[in-house]
């Protein structure tokens, strides 16, 4: 279980995270949800303990990382697998290498074992016969695959999904879910998936937690966020641009200054701004 | 108007002091990730491939065109002092000129501004580009120190390196002077040879090489630690770039004159 504490973080100037609190139940998958720049990767890079937070706890089973350092937070750390968003492979190494990092580094298997290993999990992604491809010569949903591949290969039980369908085509995107479904109920892992997809969202969560203003305002099943009375996980939810987020949006003032190119006729010729 | 006159001179102290605490935290921080690669070095297993690859990749890159300059600087040398000596009819010299100021100076220097320039500022892009990206992270998640895996690698290749291609630098820097003290000098060979290796001594040597395993370690360490705090995307690479060369070469001429210094006035 990981359990989130009143955790803060700013950078510089900057309040990112003003004092997050949530549980994340062992074995299920929660995912937080929020706009672009609320803080979701900084947070899931938080429990990681990529980043030190500037208060509060995150314990893992119990054992608050905020604390360790070192060769203790990396014996926490070889519980988790993490798939970051632009898949973050190793490109100076083949497919092979980076799914069998973490089983060379940390483990005594002997190089057929793990190449072994290695085809397993490409085989789980549903990505054979590409062990000796560069990733630069992959497409982006093979990319997202392998990485996954290599957040699995340790067999974590833990896995932290940071956008994990973004950038990617609707098909693989949903490729992309099936898999966080299925390492779920085959392989009975804790996942946290950080994204504002709603539509992946509600298909992999057994819970969802949104982020807004630093601070997580909503937390419930995918149900009880559908129909949550709350203005702004309402607007969120539902993609509406009119609600009580404004901040980064147009302005509508400039937007009603624009010219109207249908009123004016096609004579009127580029759109822009209107000049005297 | 005694206030008016002391403002200016007050803010360039100010000016001069804060660009002095940031020198100071700047070597701090240098300082800090050289002590955690060589405590990095004596973790086991060393990856001696991930060495000999940096090995080979150093050699490749800088042989060639440390090579070429080694050469000419040894022929310019020979010309420029030729310009004097022959006024005073000690063309002789010229070979022990040379050989000194490229064993003792020029061919280590010479060398760590190449190597800083071709290889540093690959190291820079690389770790950098790393960083951009979140491979840098993606290491740390899977419980691997990147000083470990990358730096140290890096840094022994780097001290094994730079020696070598200084010893190479050395031997072609005397052997461009060679060429224009016997074919247009008109210097006997034999007794070019002879007055090459007369004033040459062991310290002359030792310094030059102390001098490079010296420079290596501040052009892999430089490098590094610019591309491990890259942040920006392609720009913020470019950055890093820039700066691990440009630091490296303002920390090599700053270590030169201070070993020469000591050289002098300690070992003279």
């Amino acid at each position: 279980m990981i359990e989130i504490l009143d955790l803060a973080k700013s950078f510089e100037d900057h309040l990112v995270l003003s004092g997050v609190n949530l549980t994340v139940p062992t074995g299920k998958t929660t995912v937080i949800i929020g706009r672009s720049g609320c803080g979701k990767s900084v947070l899931l890079k938080h429990i990681v303990g990529l980043i030190k937070p500037d208060r509060g706890t995150i314990a893992i089973d119990s054992i608050d990382i905020t604390q360790l350092s070192g060769r203790s937070l990396d014996q926490i750390r070889k519980k988790f697998g993490v798939l970051f968003q632009s898949a973050a492979l190793f490109d100076s190494m083949t497919v092979e290498e980076n799914v069998g990092f973490a089983l060379r580094e940390h483990t005594t298997m002997r190089a057929e074992a793990v190449r072994e290993r290695v085809r397993e999990c490409l085989a789980l992604v549903g990505l054979p016969d590409v062990e000796q491809l560069k990733p630069a010569e992959l497409s982006g949903g093979m990319r997202k695959r392998v990485g996954l591949a290599r957040a699995i290969a340790m067999n974590p039980e833990i896995i932290l999904y940071d956008e994990p369908t973004t950038g990617i085509d609707p098909i693989m995107g949903d490729v992309i879910n099936d898999l966080i479904i299925a390492l779920r109920d085959r392989l009975k892992v804790t996942s946290v998936v950080v994204t504002h997809d709603m539509r992946s969202a509600y298909k992999v969560a057994d819970r969802i937690a949104m982020l807004y203003n630093g601070a997580v305002i909503a937390e419930g099943t995918p149900e009880e966020i559908r129909r949550s009375p709350h203005p702004v996980v309402r607007q969120f939810v539902e993609g509406q641009a009119t609600g009580p987020i404004q901040e980064g949006l147009p302005d509508r003032r400039i937007l009603s200054r624009w010219p109207n190119r249908a009123s004016r006729g096609a004579s009127t010729g580029r759109g822009g701004p209107q000049t005297a | 108007m005694g206030a008016r006159l002391l403002a200016p001179l007050v803010q360039t102290a100010a000016i001069a002091g804060a660009w002095m605490v940031a020198i100071v935290e700047y070597a701090g921080q240098l300082g800090v990730l050289l002590a955690q690669a060589a405590g990095g070095c004596c973790v086991r297993p060393t990856r001696w491939r991930s060495v000999l690859y940096e090995l080979w990749k150093i050699g490749t890159q800088s042989w060639p065109i440390v090579s070429l300059c080694s050469i000419f600087i040894g022929m310019v040398l020979a010309l420029q002092s030729a310009y004097q000596m022959q006024r005073l009819g000690a063309e002789i010299y010229i070979a022990s000129l040379v050989s000194l100021s490229v064993v003792r100076e020029i061919g280590p220097v010479m060398t760590a501004l190449i190597v800083a320039g071709r290889v540093g500022s690959a190291i820079a892009a690389e770790l950098g580009t790393m960083k951009v990206t979140e491979q840098l992270d993606a290491m740390v998640t899977l419980a691997t120190d990147p000083v470990r895996f990358l730096v140290v690698p890096r840094l022994l290749a780097t001290v094994v390196a730079m020696p070598l291609l200084t010893l190479w630098a050395n031997g072609l820097g005397i052997l461009g002077g060679f060429v224009i003290g016997t074919m247009k000098l008109g210097i006997l060979p034999n007794i070019y040879w002879k007055m090459t290796t007369l004033p040459l001594v062991f310290k002359d040597l030792g310094s030059g090489l102390l001098k490079s395993f010296v420079f290596a370690l501040i052009i892999c360490i430089v490098s590094c630690f610019e591309g491990f705090r890259t942040h920006g995307g392609a720009e913020g690479v470019g950055r890093a770039t820039t700066t691990a060369v440009v630091s490296s070469f303002l920390f090599i001429i700053a270590a030169d004159c201070l070993f020469t210094a000591i050289f002098y006035f300690v070992w003279h």
